[in-house]
């Protein structure tokens, strides 16, 4: 357009655009480039013609293309050929085979050189979810999605957001059944997501959850902690699993741990019952007692809203410092440094027959998992140098 | 267990499984005759059984056992769905009144050797309080209030306490999962029959079936045994709900569950299926039992799994929904197939990348 006619804006001067003198408008005649021969052609009859409208379009749609319009009136000046849609370029653009090309350079970015195979792979496995074709057990652990989706989706957060540290991973068994034991912290039960991604990826094993009834109450929470493991905290389901030779995961603490206050962090809760000791105890396996640090500090409980909390049929409703004051944003888990520690199995195998039945011998038990949970939990907070660091 | 074989009585004949039931006794070794008893005909072919037609919430019963000279009681007629009875009244009181009367006749019939009565896992509820798997010694989280389930549970403590005042009988108790085949008609069944499938929004129950001949086979084997005790009866394995709904390729419409009764009651008001407060539990939490007194004790082993089973049930239904399987399948003819691929691929253009 370097050659375009400048046309003041207005009326002044030469009649400009839309002026409704039966002549084209002066940016028509400039775009038409050789004088004053529209009034034969069609498309000059068009533009020259009936009204505003028209004379506006024609240099709306013409000045597009003006290097096009130079040049095509080469052979006779007065009788260029009135210009189509289908002279210019295509307006679609991209042909088919660019479109396919880019879609296999993207999926090149994506899955690597083998592209077509991972493509391939992916499918089959959408497929074999679409159509129902894969396997749960007993309790309706999902073993591939749980290893696709959960575990990927929550390994970032272990490694970038808190940099867990997993110490004494070696406390726990390469094989049979055997139950970890944990303190409980966090508002939000992250410290149990958390240590099922830690054990997954340092022993390639699954911890098996053992979860609150309220968790299976709950929508959607339910029905994806049946699919990631989880199973209900009762005698049955701890004995079943654990005879079955899986990883159980249990929290005694529970909802007092979880719920507590952030005046009372790293002080571990009463530990119920020690049903957990008798299912370990009946099946013969060992106990792994775990101290999970960092969790404490994701979310600081600083108040509840026990009336509200009752009405809902929740155990507590958490407020942090920045929960409903910040709305969604308070939901974010500040980035403490996590550390995991494992401590020495304690053997249960060589109890006597009825030893479980036996209340004494029960919290005998019990007193020193959690003693040994609650001394390393100190040692792990005097090692701490800091808690975001 | 006489030399001349055995007189086998079965109850509530007149519907499809027990009808197919007492036709394949007959045909067992061992048993010498089949006395049908139902308080309507039976509406297909019942071969060699002889039917008497009796209500047994009436006294009569008894006479029937003691004249026919009956030593084992097949009692079937525990029934989840209202169906031909009436309403739930007619089931509740042909449930409950006719075991009692039932009980009450077999404990005067001196002959009688065996009682093998056809109860149900839904006496063990759906809750979220529920353990993984029950065992038979474990009773419902909650005691059912209403419904099926509280028959069961009332019956099966009738059965119970018969077996306490007659030692000298053999009483075998099973309890089958939800039957499934493609001549069963239970709530279960027609939920799956539907077009498109309520679903409770955000729970994916695991579900347990047994096959319609496996739970012929179970019975029989319970009535040609000499084993005592109550028995959970499922094939091997657990669906949840999801997958059977995508195994079938049929739509889902989750509904939040206080939405899904209003649903249910439409349903039921329509005549189309009865989404009954239990089977809503059901689809809710789901249910697995522990079968492993099943394979050791009674030494049944049924033929189907739950997956197999729920297959042969979903092979005739008309595929209503699985568009996306086919897009998928479609999308997938393009590609190489993973399961054979060789080693290298040659990747065009793959020098673009080097």
């Amino acid at each position: 357009m370097g050659d375009a006619e400048i046309i003041p804006i207005g009326t002044r001067g030469r009649p400009g655009r839309g002026t409704g003198t039966q002549q084209p408008s002066s940016a028509a005649r400039g775009l038409a480039g050789s004088g004053r021969s529209g009034g034969s052609r069609p498309g000059g009859a068009r533009s020259g013609g009936p009204g505003r409208q028209g004379t506006e379009k024609a240099p709306g749609g013409g000045g597009a293309r003006p290097p096009a319009g130079d040049a095509d009136p080469a052979p006779t000046a007065g009788d260029r050929p009135p210009v189509v849609t289908a002279d210019r370029e295509p307006r679609g653009g991209i042909p088919a085979s660019d479109w396919l090309a880019a879609l296999q350079h993207g999926a090149r970015e994506v899955f690597g050189d083998e592209w077509e195979l991972q493509l391939a792979r992916f499918l089959a496995f959408l497929r074999r979810r679409v159509t129902g074709d894969y396997e749960v057990d007993e309790y309706g652990f999902d073993r591939e999605v749980t290893e696709r989706f959960l575990m990927a989706s929550l390994r970032p957060i272990a490694d970038k957001w808190f940099r867990v540290e997993v110490r004494g991973a070696e406390n726990i068994p390469a094989d049979g059944g055997a139950l970890v034991v944990s303190n409980h912290s966090g508002t939000i039960p992250v410290d149990g997501l958390m240590t099922m991604v830690s054990i997954h990826d340092t022993t390639g094993r699954f911890l098996r959850p053992l979860g609150a009834d309220l968790v299976f109450r709950l929508p959607v929470v339910g029905a994806v902690a049946r699919k990631s493991g989880a199973t209900l905290a009762c005698n049955e389901d701890a004995e079943r699993m654990l005879r079955g030779g899986e990883l159980v995961g249990v929290w005694p603490e529970g909802f007092k741990g979880i719920g507590k206050p952030y005046s009372q962090r790293y002080k571990l809760q009463r530990f119920g019952r020690g049903g957990f000791v008798s299912a370990a105890v009946r099946a013969g396996v060992p106990i792994v007692p775990l101290s999970v640090v960092g969790a404490e500090e994701i979310y600081p409980l600083v108040g509840n809203v026990p009336s509200l909390a009752r009405l809902l049929g929740l155990p507590y409703i958490p407020i942090t410092p920045f929960f409903p004051l910040l709305g969604p944003l308070g939901l974010v888990p500040l980035p403490s440094k996590w550390l995991l520690e494992f401590g020495e199995p304690i053997r249960t195998d060589e109890f006597d027959e009825g030893a479980a039945d036996d209340p004494m011998l029960v919290f005998n038990v019990t007193d020193q998992v959690r003693e040994t949970v609650q001394q390393t939990l100190y040692t792990l907070l005097m090692q701490r140098q800091s808690v975001f660091r | 267990m006489g030399s001349a074989g055995r007189v086998v009585l079965v109850t509530g004949v007149s519907r499809d499984l027990g009808r197919r039931f007492a036709r394949s006794l007959a045909a067992q070794p061992g048993v010498a005759r089949v006395v049908g008893v139902d308080a309507m005909p039976p509406r297909g072919d019942i071969g060699d059984v002889s039917f008497v037609r009796a209500d047994i919430r009436n006294p009569v019963i008894a006479k029937v056992i003691v004249k026919e000279d009956v030593d084992t009681v097949v009692h079937m007629s525990v029934i989840a769905t209202p169906g031909t009875a009436g309403g739930r009244n007619a089931m509740k009181e042909l449930n409950v009144i006719g075991s009692m009367q039932l009980l009450a006749a077999c404990q005067k019939a001196p002959e009688l050797r065996t009682l093998v009565v056809k109860s149900s896992t839904t006496m063990y509820g759906a809750s979220n309080r529920d353990p993984a798997m029950f065992t038979e010694d474990m009773g419902p989280r909650r005691a059912p209030r209403a419904g099926y389930a509280k028959d069961v549970a009332e019956v099966e403590g009738y059965v119970r306490g018969f077996a306490r005042r007659r030692p000298d009988v053999r009483v075998t108790i099973l309890r089958p999962a939800n039957v499934i085949g493609a001549h069963v008609v239970s709530p279960l069944t027609s939920y799956f029959r539907l077009p498109v499938l309520p679903t409770v929004l955000g729970y994916d129950p695991r579900l347990q079936f047994l096959h319609e001949r496996d739970l012929l086979g179970a019975l029989r084997h319970a009535v040609a045994t000499d084993v005592a005790g109550i028995f959970n009866v499922a094939g091997d394995g657990v669906l949840t709900l999801s997958q059977a709904v995508r195994r079938l390729r049929r739509p889902t419409v989750p509904l939040p569950s206080f939405a899904i009764g209003g649903v249910g009651s439409a349903l039921r008001s329509s005549r189309v299926t009865d989404l009954s407060p239990e089977l809503l539990a059901l689809l809710t939490y789901g249910r697995g039992v522990d079968t492993t007194r099943m394979r050791e004790d009674l030494g049944f082993e049924p033929a189907y799994t739950t997956a197999e089973a729920f297959a042969d049930f979903a092979a005739p239904l008309p595929v209503t929904g699985g568009r996306t399987e086919r897009v998928l399948a479609r999308a997938a003819r393009a590609l190489p197939d993973p399961e054979q691929v060789p080693s290298v691929l040659p990747v065009p253009g793959g020098a673009v990348r080097g």
